[in-house]
């Protein structure tokens, strides 16, 4: 894109902004940095202010001594260890599966896991810095990191994972102490800025490859009611961290409904955010009719 | 792909190279990730874990390293390992030379855990296994060198049952008694106290993991005296009374020690006059 557009706006979303305003063109976008740094400052008031509303870390966490949540992907670790948890650990991990049902698996990658904040910052510093050129690991990778990591726990009996998982080494390593962590995450960082695009949240990591199996069935989606009105402005591919879960849905292949039905996609909502032609919102994945709300109407897939 | 055309072999070739790769990619990083998990089993010896902890080896796989026994803990003795700390990172532990476990009777680090890591069957914190005291270092524990320290047993929560002082004779001086702090593995929680106060520059007692600290006989072992008191009596042969060859007028007890026969030489019990005594019996060095 950068070639081509060079005489176009250089920054994708600048046509809705024009549109739309820039606060319009950036809703879902602040709203998603609000829930990251909201959450993570709920954890953070406990050891900070010692005022407790939430106590423990994203691995197990209860909330005013009441809901427990747990990651049931460390859950699964466990259990793959031969280690069966107490009812509380259970319980939060079905609590916290069930929310992801309803608003999509990945949502936990973009809306909660401080390790995004990090990786967005990377990509963003390496659109600055016109950092071209990336190693090629293909996505479904994270598929095999993931069975590699229950694989580790089985054979070592032990959580393995969690002695390198980047994600809980930040979000323990702000509330209990960093160490050498840092180090793990200046490489995530590091690795993101200058090897490869989107590489550690798009290719590698397994707790988003965990929570993309989630998000195969669950309910809240991005829907396309107007993708007739698409001006091919390509801006939607250029935000998206996951470029390639919305071809299918824009350009109706092999009859797919207009709405986002891949388990990759984060519903981080930046697509509708960007889209001066508001060919994106969030939805249900019931229902497929098309509303269409701008545009050519076009015949409904239906 | 295989209802447009048929992918020629190169494309196939490609396929199953690339595949391969990060198959391979994968894999190397799994098994170091498996060895390196591994080698974190191997608990340092100064990392003691909260109380009713699973064995190492069942523990690394129940905890979650959520940090809720780190935060339940109302003396703030607990930390989370760092990734450069020699065992599972994230894991909970505390180093006793630095700030004990104060065996709260709610045990609430226990109560806190979510999988059960920390056993919650475990009640009474008296029962707590979280490691086992070693006076490791009779060269310089101020009670062998014949002082009356004490401050370990004095500290102890479980006092007179996981240390007590056990008298042996001073055999430098020959006329002084050493009070030897002695550790009972069925009673000592670890909680580590004793280390905590010991005032030596180095705690000459310190905690360490049950399975370092502690022996065992082989299964075939019977101890002799143990087994006579089951039996009500020897099980070998018939007892024979030793008989103490003293000379003319003597007598010697077990437990009493010497008395004179009686009437014979009239002092008999009370503290022995010298010169009563046989002349190889008296002097100094007794």
């Amino acid at each position: 894109m950068n070639a081509i557009l060079k005489t176009s706006p250089p920054r994708p979303g600048a046509e809705a902004v024009a549109a739309k305003g820039w606060l319009a063109a950036h809703k879902w976008l602040i709203l998603r940095r609000c829930s990251q740094l909201g959450i993570l400052l709920l954890f953070l008031v406990g050891p900070w202010f010692s005022l407790w509303i939430v106590k423990g870390n994203l691995n197990f966490s209860y909330t005013l001594s009441f809901l427990p949540l747990a990651d049931p992907y460390v859950i699964l670790q466990s259990l793959a260890a031969r280690q069966v948890p107490e009812k509380l650990a259970l319980i939060g991990a079905a609590i916290v599966l069930l929310f992801y049902l309803l608003v999509g698996g990945r949502a936990y990658c973009s809306w909660v896991c401080p390790v995004n904040l990090l990786t967005d910052f990377a990509y963003w510093l390496r659109v600055r810095l016109g950092i071209k050129g990336s190693a090629h690991i293909s996505r479904p990778t994270r598929y095999w990191m993931l069975g590699m990591t229950l694989v580790a726990a089985a054979v070592s009996g032990s959580i393995a994972w969690e002695m390198l998982n980047p994600v809980s080494m930040l979000h323990r390593g702000l509330l209990f102490g960093l160490g050498l962590a840092w180090a793990v995450l200046l490489a995530v960082f590091l690795f993101d800025l200058f090897v490869m695009r989107h590489g550690w949240c798009g290719h590698l990591c397994p707790v988003g490859a965990f929570y993309s199996l989630v998000g195969k069935l669950s309910v809240l989606r991005v829907r396309l009611p107007a993708r007739a009105a698409c001006n091919d402005c390509m801006d939607c591919f250029a935000v998206c961290p996951e470029p390639q879960v919305i071809r299918p849905a824009l350009k109706a292949i092999a009859g797919t409904p207009p709405m986002i039905l891949e388990a990759n996609c984060t519903n981080c909502g930046r697509c509708i955010d960007v889209c001066s032609k508001d060919v994106f919102a969030f939805g249900t994945r019931f229902n497929a009719t098309v509303a269409p709300v701008t545009g050519v109407p076009q015949a409904a897939p239906k | 792909m295989d209802n447009e055309n048929k992918p020629s072999a190169a494309a196939r070739r490609q396929f199953l190279a690339d595949t391969a790769r990060m198959a391979c990619g994968v894999g190397l990083l799994g098994l170091g990730l498996g060895l390196y998990a591994r080698h974190a089993r191997a608990l340092p010896p100064a990392a003691i874990r909260p109380p009713g902890a699973l064995p190492e080896a069942e523990f690394s796989a129940a905890c979650i390293r959520c940090g809720m026994c780190v935060r339940d803990c109302p003396f703030d003795i607990l930390h989370l390992a760092k990734p450069e700390e020699p065992m599972s990172t994230g894991t909970p532990y505390f180093v006793a030379r630095q700030l004990p476990c104060e065996m709260c009777e709610d045990i609430p680090c226990v109560k806190a855990c979510p999988t059960g890591a920390l056993d919650h069957s475990l009640k009474d914190i008296n029962k707590s296994k979280m490691g086992l005291a070693v006076l490791v270092d009779h060269e310089t524990c101020l009670n062998f060198l014949g002082l009356r320290c004490d401050i370990c047993y004095r500290v102890c929560p479980v006092i007179d049952k996981a240390i007590t002082l056990d008298p042996q004779s001073n055999a430098r001086t020959g006329r002084h008694t050493l009070f030897i702090p002695t550790v009972h593995s069925e009673h000592c929680t670890g909680c580590g106290k004793c280390e905590k106060a010991c005032p030596t520059e180095v705690a000459a007692i310190k905690v360490l993991p049950l399975y370092m600290a502690k022996g065992q006989l082989s299964s075939h072992y019977r101890l002799g005296w143990v087994e006579k008191e089951k039996a009500g009596g020897s099980l070998v042969a018939p007892e024979v009374q030793h008989q103490y060859n003293m000379p003319e007028g003597m007598q010697y007890e077990h437990g009493k020690g010497l008395s004179g026969s009686s009437g014979a030489v009239p002092p008999a019990p009370t503290p022995a006059a010298p010169a009563a005594l046989p002349k190889a019996l008296q002097g100094s060095k007794l």
